[in-house]
């Protein structure tokens, strides 16, 4: 089996379901000839040709419209965004038109396509090419989001998503792209969306993560054993709608919890998951909820290791979490 | 009824236009097309039952009136943020053309969403792709209260197709006859493979912008007046009537026959069952996710239970 890193593992799904399906086409700034900015639709556009593999003007809200237009028509478009930093041209066309198509027109027509854009800091990219904006589409109904943390993930998701009936918007955490590799089968697979995985089981302390700071986690994981404890780690993988059950079963185990995202805190979708363990496993619950999580600031250029919420901030969070 | 957003005045640019459009062909509306609706094959039930939002509308009572879809009938479906269509019906009929779909879609807008980005972005996607996509503009003068010269500083909207390297031109629209054969030629060449078109169809919004507006704040008396000589619907019964195709008397029929059936639609709504509260979390994905699902047992237990009254 191939070692590949993130990139590679996403341009396999990309070609291998282009090959198996002719509805999916591939469409954004730069996808085209020269194989996207970061390289993952690379080699595509020579395979499969311009029908397919379409670099569009420079419009966020063009790219995401026509795709939602191609949806309706039978194709299963794959528009990237280039940084979801620059989603929002196209927000008015995700959350008012491609979120509620479906209900809206009584499920006559619906917008099966894959939003995808790299996410998150760790590349010094200040706040235009760092931020992490899931919480805004978590919270509009009608979509759904992913957020794989390794390639191995990122490619069986990535395969799901084209594949499901309903938008999804795909964050690809930029920091990890090259950074991470894992075995990844030439083959197509599925990883089911809407199903968390335990990365490590602990028995003191459940800590949920996703993407790049899945990583983080699981360092001050290895941390806080040093100091006696066991901290279970989660990785969403899909953030929306959320895996309520394995966080549930978790948190009945341990009775302590910490999330950890790099977006802002105030109604990031840390403070949804707390809600959710509240409400439904609140005499269970042996200590208050922490969150790790970036700044309610904008996300900083110089200081970005500050604000991003790294194992040195997640570590003593565990700590306290499991000492209360 | 809580809301209607009427077309009075726009009658030909709406009907004539999508009476031009091949069966093959594919519309897009904005929000004042319920006559292309009806045109395509939307029964007259169908559309009040879309007023009323009970539980036979097709929107399943999700969208406030005039809000419709029909992909029955090969037309999309209304939303109302302004323009938001364009590049909806652009990548639409992009999608017919990679496959090798000889149609063409049209997509209706009032001028005052041809200053939005979305018509900006539609025109650009339209013109570089070349795109079998006919868009019509019914400038009916107001964008609510804010007249067509707010919207623009150019001649003409037409004059907008230029910029894109979209092929526009400008239209009587309160002639049925010059709409239907300048779309038809227009459509014909888009599917044939030739692009884009604009059209711009010069008409007049006779009533206020909906039932919610009151136009008499902005705009004068007599500028109203001086479009009612210009009535569409008036124009083309004159035209008909002197061909002997029309008479008086075909149009008291036809008035009486449209006012029983109309009546008849409308006792038969209002009588209609409301959507069912379990409706309500239905559509939101193709599956019901556990959140819905528990919302939905919420909701159903709740005060407006028959249980709990």
């Amino acid at each position: 089996m191939p070692e590949m890193n993130m990139v590679q593992a996403l341009n396999s799904a990309l070609r291998s379901e282009m090959h198996s399906d002719d509805r999916v086409v591939v469409m954004g700034e730069d996808v085209g000839q020269v194989g996207g900015v970061f390289r993952v639709t690379q080699g595509l556009f020579k395979e499969f040709g311009e029908k397919r593999v379409i670099d569009t003007p420079l419009a966020e809200g063009g790219i995401i419209g026509s795709a939602i237009g191609m949806a309706m028509y039978g194709m299963r478009p794959v528009p990237e965004i280039q940084f979801a930093d620059f989603i929002f041209p196209a927000f008015d066309q995700i959350v008012s038109e491609a979120a509620k198509y479906r209900y809206r027109t009584g499920g006559e027509f619906s917008c099966p396509m894959v939003v995808r854009a790299p996410v998150g800091g760790g590349i010094r990219g200040g706040h235009y090419h760092s931020q992490s904006p899931e919480s805004l589409f978590i919270h509009n109904a009608g979509l759904k989001v992913v957020c794989p943390s390794n390639p191995y993930d990122a490619k069986g998701l990535l395969l799901a998503s084209i594949r499901d009936d309903d938008p999804v918007l795909f964050f690809e955490p930029k920091r990890v792209y090259r950074a991470v590799k894992t075995d990844v089968p030439e083959e197509p697979y599925l990883i089911p969306l809407s199903e968390a995985k335990v990365v490590r089981e602990g028995r003191h302390v459940t800590v949920i993560a996703w993407g790049a700071m899945l990583f983080e986690a699981l360092e001050s994981a290895e941390n806080a054993a040093r100091h006696g404890i066991e901290a279970e780690v989660i990785d969403l993988r899909t953030l929306w709608p959320v895996d309520i059950d394995t966080i549930l079963e978790s948190i009945k185990k341990t009775g302590r919890v910490v999330v950890v995202h790099e977006a802002a805190k105030s109604c990031g979708f840390g403070a949804e998951l707390v809600s959710l363990i509240a409400e439904n496993a609140f005499l269970h619950l042996e200590a208050p909820p922490v969150r790790v999580t970036g700044w309610d600031t904008p996300f900083p250029y110089t200081l970005e290791n500050e604000y991003l919420p790294l194992a040195h901030r997640i570590t003593p969070a565990l700590l306290q979490a499991a000492r209360y | 009824m809580g809301f209607h957003i009427g077309s009075a005045g726009e009658e030909a640019a709406i009907v004539a236009s999508a009476a031009a459009m091949r069966e093959v062909d594919w519309i897009f509306p904005c929000y004042r097309e319920f006559g292309a609706l009806l045109w395509r094959g939307m029964p007259l039930q169908g559309y009040i039952d879309n007023m009323y939002g009970n539980s036979n509308d097709s929107c399943r009572g999700r969208q406030m009136p005039d809000h419709y879809s029909g992909k029955p009938y090969r037309f999309a479906s209304v939303s109302s943020p302004i323009g938001t269509q364009l590049p909806q019906a652009v990548g639409f009929s992009w999608a017919a053309k990679l496959k090798d779909e000889k149609i063409a879609v049209a997509v209706y807008l009032g001028e005052g969403a041809t200053s939005s980005a979305d018509f900006h972005t539609a025109m650009n996607f339209a013109g570089v792709f070349q795109t079998p996509t006919v868009f019509l503009i019914r400038n009916n003068g107001w964008a609510i209260s804010v007249p067509a010269s707010h919207q623009t500083a150019a001649k003409s909207f037409a004059d907008k197709g230029a910029a894109y390297g979209v092929p526009a031109v400008r239209v009587d629209g309160n002639d049925a006859l010059a709409v239907y054969k300048t779309v038809k030629a227009a459509a014909e060449e888009a599917a044939a493979g030739e692009g884009s078109k604009l059209i711009e169809m010069l008409t007049y919004r006779m009533s206020g912008h909906s039932t919610s507006d009151d136009p008499r704040a902005y705009r004068s008396e007599q500028e109203v007046e001086a479009w009612q000589q210009k009535d569409p619907i008036v124009r083309l019964r004159k035209y008909l009537e002197s061909n002997q195709a029309w008479s008086e008397k075909d149009e008291s029929d036809c008035v009486e026959q449209l006012r029983t059936e109309l009546k008849a639609c409308i006792k038969k709504a209002e009588e209609s069952e409301r959507p069912s509260i379990a409706s309500m979390f239905e559509d939101v994905y193709r599956e019901k996710p556990w959140h819905l699902k528990e919302q939905q047992r919420q909701a159903e237990q709740g005060p407006r239970h028959k249980a709990n009254h």
